[in-house]
């Protein structure tokens, strides 16, 4: 594989919906286009990303939304570069960073993105820190290794991180190891040291995931308020609608390896466009419709290794029809710059 | 930190007094008269076995026995032969070589073991890989004795008991052989695991150089389980010198042993396995502490 | 995580792997025999784990001349055609002699294993599955034998139930050898069982089972035994090989087996003083105990590999 082949060339991302394209022209912060990954695995290959495209501009966040399994992690571990190679192989598409073709660059180039360019916050912040070393060094050990700064000036830097994450005592706090922290105060740590050298875009992977229902609520909205004050561009990955509504200006719903379906927020929340979107907001439980059957989706998602023919959706599809099984369906543009990967894209918009 | 560490020293007490308690039941149970052959032709007459049975205690039921005798050792004394000898002075002449062997077996198999495990660990599969797996392989399956044999035919060695420590370096290489191959193979399990951890990926994703991702974050959560091998090791390779002294002609403690057991000088015996049973604990309880120094977890269990 | 389906798919398909809901689905046994097939460590060491034991049924199969004639005018000579490898002190045939020699060696091997497998998976079963002062009794147990150096340990057990210049019968040095060698190894397998009992018994099916009212007899060999006899199965093929370097190692010392016992050991033992002369002597059986080991260490390790899914 010649590095030429990683970078998208216009044909090999047969999915890339035209406001992407559109949006390329303009050079955004983060430009995602026609990303495809493939595991080699025992069982075969795994199709895990299927010509994955978004972008992202500062100020803004973006929430990629989809099932487990769906590929939000990979799309964001291949932005990173954080992928494990094997089994994990980019096989083509393109990632840009302000312009800059991330999926070509050197090694070291790549790393001095990493932390300053784009950071990362992960899930599980108890498994993502480790385990042997204090808070306080994990988040002064960027300041020293790539900003230069003395012993007590990383201290120094890394306390102020502390507390604009709003972990009280962060002093004090500074010197303690990762399980001496709530869960809580563990993600706003782990938040803390994704700041530590100013990011330009912050990629949340599932930020709240392993947190209580009140927590969340806390994390999600510092979130949003740093992302205010720094006018990063966000990446939340997720699978929480809930969290999607309060605090994204654009959606992307992934499924299968692919954006199924993009758009602003608001829009896709009011006449969704494709039917795994409608699927998932109507398994939303609704205090309005209480006491009915939940609408759940059916099924599972498709084995990566043997991704069904046609559109990856039919088989749990209510409306799949003859084409849906034989044709892919291509990413067509909607009104208000969206855009649905559906054979009857247009039908649903009218219904709706 | 205070709690746990009394907790260790506690633990250690009763564990002390079954091995050395065992040990000496077994070296006074040898079922035959012990001053059998000890005056020359004759047998000895029935006052200096009195005196002997007096001072050795042996009319005693065993348990006064052992407890009079661990009283002895809590003064620092080992007691003495039957026909006089210190036993303290003859560990002290037989402890030094034994001792250096097994620190230089130990820090062979610490560092050759350690760099093939990282190596090996951080590329899985790859030639170097195989070629540590297949030498782990041969150097566990190899029975000491034989590899012991084979170095010295093959460097032509002789080591004196005042030897400088260039001379034990085969011997030491020896010893530490079959421990060098575990700590190979733990190490190399313990990397390629942590490899993947979050944690590895979190510094990745931090931007850190390779070098710190893997010297720092990998490294220092790979070495524990490395280290408490090592750790325990250190007695059990003083143990098992044994075997490479017989092979190579050094006169420390395994040949010591060797000897009076076979002259039924049973004080020697006691002593020598209790001195190694109380380096293991100190050992067992040095690693335990390491271990907390390393894991922060554990202090706070 | 290096198994790909589980990184892209996180925990949803995790559970379809492991409980085989999938297209194809596969129990971890029959995975992990699919996967030791095809590996040729695992063939190369099966094989030669079959030849060993033949040997020690059959060793009539594999030669004619009988391991105890002596023609002391052979004494020491070196590998010929008559004598492939040889002629030991006595002179009698090295071949017929290791061919013979095998089956006291494998016995030693298998009983003292079996003996520290049981003593081992008892203690650290119970260990593990009662708990409290229970395992902190039991592991200050365990932990004086641990604590008691190999050799030493081994010399002065051996020493004790054979006075020297005695001479006790064939049956009775074998099972004291068998018998220092379980005694003192006990420990590590005791604790591979308590770890892997401590893991079993949180799952929640144990849980379940104990809050259903079943007795611990049921939960013990129903819930917890067959998963915990994996990692015991692993330790007890590698420990066999080890065990066999053990009785080498202590008829070496001339405490283990001893004439008119034929064992690799005893031959070992009886080439010690004769290395620089004649090193074929050592040579020949020392091989057939490493390739031996190696062949069970091999075992223990393929088998270790493929149940471990972790480590693919």
């Amino acid at each position: 594989m010649s590095a030429h082949d990683t970078v998208y060339d216009g044909s090999s991302g047969e999915f890339v919906p035209p406001q992407e394209l559109a949006a390329a022209a303009t050079e955004p912060l983060l430009q995602v286009l026609g990303l495809q990954v493939e595991f080699h695995t025992r069982d075969g290959v795994a199709k895990v990303l299927n010509g994955v495209s978004y972008h992202v501009d500062a100020g803004e966040t973006v929430a990629v939304l989809g099932e487990s399994g769906s590929g939000k992690s990979v799309t964001a571990q291949a932005i990173m570069g954080i992928l494990d190679t094997p089994p994990a192989f980019v096989t083509g598409g393109s990632v840009k960073f302000k312009g800059e073709e991330l999926l070509t660059a050197t090694a070291e180039r790549r790393r001095m993105v990493r932390g300053e360019g784009i950071a990362m916050i992960f899930q599980d912040a108890l498994s993502a820190l480790n385990p042997v070393f204090t808070v306080g060094f994990q988040i002064a050990e960027q300041l020293r290794g790539r900003r230069g700064l003395s012993r007590a000036e990383a201290k120094k830097g890394a306390i102020e991180l502390l507390e604009q994450v709003k972990i009280p005592n962060a002093a004090g706090r500074f010197g303690e190891y990762p399980h001496q922290f709530s869960g809580g105060m563990r993600q706003r740590a782990m938040i803390a040291m994704s700041l530590a050298l100013d990011p330009e875009v912050l990629i949340a992977d599932e930020p709240t995931t392993a947190l209580d229902v009140t927590v969340q609520a806390q994390i999600m909205d510092l979130l949003a308020e740093i992302q205010r004050e720094r006018n990063m561009g966000m990446v939340l990955i997720t699978h929480d609608l809930g969290v999607v509504a309060e605090v994204a200006d654009r959606i992307a719903v992934m499924y299968a390896g692919r954006i199924v379906e993009s758009g602003d927020a608001r829009s896709i929340y009011a006449e969704p466009g494709h039917p795994y979107t409608i699927a998932l907001l109507e398994s939303l439980p609704r205090l309005d419709l209480k006491g009915q059957q939940l609408n759940t989706i059916k099924g599972l998602p498709p084995n990566l290794t043997d991704i069904p023919p046609g559109c990856p959706f039919n088989p749990r599809c209510r409306m799949a029809q003859d084409i849906c099984r034989e044709q892919v369906p291509e990413s067509v543009a909607l009104a208000d710059g969206r855009s649905s990967a559906c054979h009857f894209a247009g039908e649903l918009m009218q219904r709706a | 930190m205070g709690r746990y560490v009394l907790r260790r020293l506690l633990q250690l007490i009763p564990v002390f007094l079954g091995t050395t308690f065992i040990i000496y039941t077994l070296v006074w149970a040898i079922p035959s008269d012990p001053f059998a052959g000890k005056c020359g032709q004759r047998p000895c007459p029935p006052e200096y076995v009195a005196k002997m049975r007096a001072d050795f205690n042996l009319d005693d039921n065993l348990f006064v026995q052992y407890v009079k005798y661990l009283g002895k050792l809590f003064t620092g004394d080992f007691g003495q032969t039957f026909s006089g000898v210190k036993v303290g002075t003859l560990i002290a002449d037989a402890y030094p070589i034994t001792i250096r062997l097994a620190v230089i077996a130990l820090v062979i198999e610490g560092v050759i073991g350690l760099v093939a495990g990282v190596l090996t660990g951080l590329r899985k599969n790859g030639f170097l890989d195989n070629l540590v797996l297949v030498a782990t392989l041969f150097l566990i399956s190899l029975p000491v004795f034989f590899t012991g044999y084979v170095l010295k035919v093959g460097f032509g060695i002789s080591v004196s008991s005042t030897a400088p420590l260039g001379d034990l370096i085969v011997p030491g290489f020896v010893l530490g052989s079959l421990s060098m191959a575990y700590v190979a193979r733990l190490t190399r399990t313990s990397i390629a695991e942590n490899r993947r951890a979050d944690f590895v990926r979190t510094a990745i994703a931090k931007g850190l150089p390779g070098s710190r991702v893997v010297g720092v974050h990998l490294l220092r959560n790979s070495v524990i389980p490395v280290v408490t091998f090592l750790g325990t090791d250190l007695g059990a390779l003083m143990g098992g010198a044994i075997v490479t002294e017989g092979v190579f002609n050094i006169h420390g403690i395994g040949g010591l042993v060797f000897i009076n057991i076979q002259q039924q000088q049973g004080v020697v015996v006691t002593g020598v396995v209790t001195l190694l049973v109380l380096v293991y604990l100190a050992m067992s309880l040095i690693v335990d502490l390491l271990y907390a120094v390393l894991d922060p977890r554990i202090r706070y269990e | 995580m290096s198994d790909p389906a589980v990184v892209a798919a996180d925990e949803p398909e995790l559970e379809q792997i492991v409980t085989g809901k999938q297209d194809k689905p596969r129990s971890l046994g029959s995975d992990a025999w699919h996967e030791l097939r095809r590996k040729p460590t695992f063939l190369i060491s099966l094989i030669l784990i079959l030849i060993v034991v033949a040997m020690a049924l059959f060793p009539g199969l594999f030669t004619h001349v009988s391991p105890t004639a002596a023609d002391l005018n052979h004494a020491r000579g070196g590998p010929s055609a008559q004598a492939w490898f040889g002629y030991d002190v006595q002179g009698s045939d090295v071949y017929a002699r290791a061919i013979y020699g095998t089956r006291a060696s494998l016995l030693v091997g298998v009983f003292a294993t079996l003996g520290t497998v049981l003593i081992g998976g008892i203690v650290g079963i119970v260990a593990g599955f009662y708990g409290r002062w229970t395992d902190s009794l039991l592991a200050r147990f365990a932990d004086i034998f641990a604590g008691m150096p190999f050799v030493l340990g081994a010399i002065v057990i051996m020493l004790t139930l054979n006075a020297p210049g005695s001479n006790p019968g064939e049956t009775r040095i074998l099972s004291q050898v068998v018998f220092s060698i379980a005694v003192l190894s006990w420990p590590v397998a005791m604790r591979i069982m308590r770890a892997a009992t401590l893991v079993a018994k949180q799952q929640d099916y144990v849980k379940a089972a104990r809050g259903l009212g079943a007795g611990p007899l049921r939960i013990i060999f129903r819930h917890l035994l067959p998963n915990t006899v994996a990692p015991v199965m692993v330790y007890a093929t590698i420990a066999l090989g080890a065990n066999i370097g053990a009785e080498a190692t202590l008829a070496y010392l001339g405490i283990g087996l001893r004439p008119p016992v034929v064992s690799w050991g005893v031959m070992i033992s009886d080439a010690r003083d004769y290395v620089a002369a004649a090193p074929h002597i050592l040579l020949f059986p020392a091989a057939f105990v490493s390739v031996t080991v190696l062949a069970f260490v091999m075992l223990g390790d393929a088998v270790r590999d493929a149940f471990d899914p972790k480590s693919r």
